[in-house]
């Protein structure tokens, strides 16, 4: 009897024991992530102090980007990460929800089975085999089929006037919605395996068609993961740099059609780091990355937000 | 008994003397790091160099001029090499005088996409700068016209590639623009990035050639070895001269050999836009940067070793590889400069 209790609480004791080590690893495991991060803003921000002493706040609303002046100015920069990487999702999303629900709700298994792991193939491919196929192949398409069409229907509209070049704004946007849907995809497909059974059935009892029985019971259901799985996308968009840089046609400018060449952050960096002579141009492009950072924060602050509004939402409507 | 054990201690000696010996001959580690455009004959110069000397092993990484120097100043490296030579500035940032050695001659060319025109077009070097200003905008341009009377060009606007990368070739390029065209100086200048007044970038010269493959009407500048060996057509220039010069490996040895007679003693000179008959407009020097007075005795010594071999063999490597070899002038004067390193 006394033996047993020695042996339990000797039990107890180790379990107590295991958990103390297993928390103090995770702690330990959570501040590295912490560190690394604040060590990279920290070096970051040493490295690019000249660039902040001499441009200030200019150097986000600067549109001038000279090496051989030393003028140093990202907004073209950051306006090309954000338009291509916004409009590459607004293009995936419906494209990716509309396959997951294929793949789980309309296709036989074994189809569907398929279809999801062709999807996940496109994930696996390197970005810049994405970037050949895109100098290659797409953007002669674009430039000799597409961007023509475009800019003689609708050239009307600002967003569709210029010559037709193929590298552009539209090719970035293009190559990125290729290659964000498979990581949309496959995440929005096991957030929607999660819809319980039940809920579905009661709709189909209730009268419901396909269409409103997804509608009603699979996306409201997997809205808040949906959005999840879409901010992670966003984060493989905005830091895309080869494939990009090879179909954006890398003129620091604004400009608001889609047929002209635009830059982003990551591809200037890539571009011109490894041959940045002066300090002030190494330490312009150590801002830059900064920036990047800091727009990739301010996004997914307002993702959170969105996602937090949406989640309330739903528990607020029965 | 004790005969035994002081013979066994001999030999001990014996053998830890040879294996001690053997360590410190085996093999000399050079480390050097610095342009890509050189990259494939000084890979191939150091596996030859491996069978004149096979004690000796080099380790070369192709980071970019840029890089180079910074390693080179930083001494983390036992050579630099770079496409663009130092300025005054950045030879004061070194720890020690830094000598500049010549090793080939690169040449850049200016491509184009011309549906039914081969390699040949004619173009006089102000036209080239015009057109990368953006003042001539149409292939049919009168100025491009009258030197092509054969050649019935379209009504088309020519879309201008350059490269998006920071580049040794960018640097020789906007040199040559900036030696035909005061208004390029004074609106663009010369560097391994500039601000582009027209065009679309493209990283790398497969970038840019891709580009110009894929599109019609376009206008790039690659290198002479790139575009010999994917058959990019090339434009035929008209030098300082007055002379129409094709690229080519002579051609651009030629522009070296015009210029021996103004060579500085640093060999701190852009060969663009060279008078002479066949002196082609937009070539250049690429280097080897290393300290006169060498830290390492072991390894300064291979180095000069090094150097004096790829003088006199392996220049005659060069042609083959697509890089124009020394004029055998300047060859001259480069040994009596690897003479001045000290070890």
């Amino acid at each position: 009897m006394l033996q047993e209790t020695d042996t339990r609480r000797w039990q107890i004791e180790k379990k107590l024991s295991g958990d103390f080590v297993f928390k103090g690893l995770t702690v330990v495991f959570a501040f590295t992530i912490l560190a690394i991060l604040l060590l990279m803003v920290e070096e970051m921000h040493r490295e690019s102090l000249p660039a902040l002493a001499k441009f200030g706040w200019r150097f986000v609303t600067g549109r001038e980007w000279d090496a051989v002046q030393s003028s140093f100015g990202a907004l073209p920069f950051i306006w090309g990460s954000v338009i291509s990487s916004v409009l590459a999702l607004f293009l995936a999303t419906p494209l990716s929800v509309g396959t997951a629900l294929f793949i789980t709700e309309i296709a036989p298994q074994r189809f569907g089975g398929v279809v999801s792991a062709l999807v996940e193939l496109l994930a696996a491919i390197p970005s810049v085999i994405y970037g050949l196929w895109g100098v290659l192949v797409m953007a002669p398409w674009l430039q000799q089929s597409v961007e023509p069409f475009l800019s003689e229907r609708l050239g009307f509209i600002p967003v569709f006037q210029g010559t037709p070049y193929g590298v552009s704004m539209l090719a970035a946007v293009f190559i990125l919605m290729i290659m964000v849907v498979p990581i949309i995809t496959a995440i929005t497909r096991e957030v929607l395996l999660t819809v319980p059974q039940s809920q579905k059935e009661a709709a189909v009892a209730l009268g419901a068609t396909r269409w409103e029985m997804i509608r009603m019971t699979v996306l409201p259901y997997g809205r808040s993961g949906i959005l999840g799985a879409v901010i992670l996308g966003l984060g493989r968009a905005i830091g895309e740099t080869m494939a990009v840089t090879m179909v954006i046609g890398n003129t620091p400018q604004i400009s608001l059609s889609l047929l002209s060449p635009a830059y982003t952050m990551p591809s200037v960096i890539a571009n011109e780091f490894a041959e940045a002579s002066s300090k002030l141009h190494s330490s312009a492009l150590m801002e830059i990355g900064l920036i990047l950072l800091v727009v990739t924060l301010i996004i997914n602050i307002l993702a959170r937000l969105l996602l937090w509004g949406v989640s309330r939402q739903r528990g607020r409507t029965p | 008994m004790f005969g035994k054990l002081s013979r066994l201690l001999t030999a001990l000696t014996l053998v830890t003397a040879v294996v001690t010996a053997g360590a410190a001959n085996a093999e000399t580690l050079i480390n050097g790091a610095g342009a890509t455009f050189p990259y494939p004959l000084y890979s191939k110069w150091f596996s030859e160099y491996a069978k004149v000397d096979p004690s000796v092993k080099f380790n070369y990484q192709s980071i970019g001029s840029g890089g180079g120097i910074k390693q080179i100043t930083a001494q983390t490296v036992d050579f630099g090499a770079s496409d663009a030579f130092l300025s005054d500035e950045q030879l004061k940032a070194t720890p020690g005088k830094l000598i500049h050695i010549p090793t080939v001659m690169g040449a850049v060319v200016v491509t184009y996409n011309l549906p039914g025109v081969g390699k040949g077009l004619k173009l006089k070097v102000e036209d080239v700068a015009d057109i990368y200003l953006g003042k001539i905008t149409k292939w049919n341009d009168p100025r491009i016209a009258d030197d092509n009377p054969g050649i019935k060009l379209p009504n088309q606007p020519i879309i201008v590639v350059h490269r998006s990368d920071g580049s040794g070739t960018t640097n020789i390029f906007t040199d040559f623009l900036s030696g035909v065209s005061p208004e390029w100086t004074k609106k663009v200048g010369k560097g391994t990035s500039v601000k582009w007044p027209v065009g679309l970038g493209g990283k790398g010269n497969e970038g840019v050639a891709g580009q110009v493959k894929t599109t019609q009407y376009t206008i790039g500048y690659v290198e002479l070895a790139y575009a010999f060996e994917n058959k990019l057509p090339y434009a035929t220039l008209k030098n300082k001269s007055g002379h129409w010069v094709e690229p080519s490996i002579k051609t651009t040895t030629a522009a070296a050999a015009a210029a021996v007679k103004h060579m500085p003693a640093d060999y701190r000179i852009s060969l663009v836009n060279q008078p002479g008959n066949d002196a082609y407009p937009i070539a250049g020097f690429t280097w080897l940067l290393v300290y006169e007075q060498q830290k390492n005795p072991v390894i300064g010594k291979k180095l000069v070793e090094f150097l004096n071999w790829e003088l006199k063999k392996g220049q005659k490597m060069a042609s083959a590889l697509l890089y124009a070899p020394l004029p055998e002038n300047v060859a001259k004067m480069v040994e009596k400069t690897v003479k001045s390193i000290k070890y």
